[in-house]
């Protein structure tokens, strides 16, 4: 056995094993950990496959950004004052059967001698290029400047930039307007209206207008 | 002689397995913040499976996408969080089942 595929497979089974309890814990919190768990995981069985930088980018923003807003929410919401009732949905018996059938037929479309093939070599998810300019001589005898495209092997992160910027420039920029969309939408969605005996209790420095606002206001009626 | 290496078969069939995993966790739970650890699940198996096609066939496009659709969970995590806060306020609970008001 290859130190790959012992690899891979002890990652496999803790994956596997921690995603279950993920989905079986009672106290969310447990759950959470254990997510984190299958993130680190699947962190891991990116890099195996030669995609350094998605690796890099699952722990920061999975296991750093996402698992830290999960136990943050965890920890607004008492879960000690809820109730204690089942754990298990009224049709727990129908997602058992729903979960049974997608794996079976995941396993059926994909059974070992699919795929089988000769691993190429990841130099293209490494590779990237550059352009130059280049004195041509044509047939003619007149000289002409040519655009050469030319490649180089380097980092994987830097193939994985050179094609978000070049290629995916305009999804890029629909995925920040996007994330801003969301944080915008999360405030809102998540903010609290105050109750009238809270408005009282304001202090008053943040009922002050500031003196820019006045000045603008001046300004305007001006 | 089988290959020595884990072939993409291998990391489909684990890719199915965390998302069956992760299926199953979404309809039989009751706690909503499970239910969205559950969908966090599910799409980190369609990353393991983005990314070893994007080693079988030697191209960038499976990384760029995985890279995309983490923005889209983080957003979303952010958004369905928000949602769960504003369902505990309103209703003291954040079982899914209570939250029927519109009798869906």
């Amino acid at each position: 056995m290859s130190p790959e595929l012992l690899v891979f497979a002890v990652i496999g089974t803790i994956a596997v094993a921690a995603s279950i309890l993920v989905i079986s814990m009672r106290n969310p919190v447990h759950s959470a950990l254990f997510l984190l768990l299958t993130f680190l995981c699947v962190a891991v069985l990116f890099v195996m496959k030669g995609a350094e930088f998605v690796g890099a980018v699952q722990v920061l923003v999975y296991a750093g950004g996402i698992m830290v807003l999960f136990l943050f929410v965890v920890m607004l919401i008492n879960v000690r004052h809820l109730p204690d009732e089942k754990v298990l949905s009224n049709f727990w018996k129908g997602g058992f059967a729903v979960g049974l059938a997608v794996f079976i037929l995941f396993v059926t479309l994909v059974r070992p001698g699919v795929y089988h093939d000769p691993v190429p070599s990841d130099k293209a998810l490494r590779s990237t290029y550059t352009y130059r300019h280049r004195k041509v001589k044509n047939p003619d005898g007149t000289v002409t400047r040519k655009l050469i495209r030319r490649g180089k092997v380097a980092g994987n992160s830097e193939a994985v930039a050179m094609a978000l910027y070049t290629d995916y420039l305009v999804p890029f920029e629909v995925a920040s307007l996007f994330l801003l969309v969301a944080m915008i939408g999360a405030i809102v969605i998540g903010k609290r209206e105050l109750s009238a005996s809270e408005e009282e209790n304001i202090p008053a420095y943040m009922l002050e207008r500031s003196e820019t606002e006045h000045e603008i206001k001046e300004a305007m009626s001006a | 002689m089988p290959e020595a290496i884990p072939s993409t078969a291998a990391y489909l069939m684990l890719s199915g397995t965390l998302f069956a995993i992760g299926l199953v966790g979404v309809i039989i739970r009751r706690n909503m913040i499970t239910v969205l650890m559950a969908v966090e699940l599910m799409m980190n198996a369609v990353n393991i499976n983005l990314v070893a096609f994007s080693h079988r066939f030697a191209s960038l496009e499976g990384q760029i996408f995985t890279i995309f659709i983490i923005t889209v969970a983080a957003g979303e995590a952010a958004v369905g969080l928000a949602i769960i806060i504003q369902l505990y306020r309103l209703k003291s609970t954040i079982n899914v089942d209570e939250a029927r008001s519109m009798n869906g």
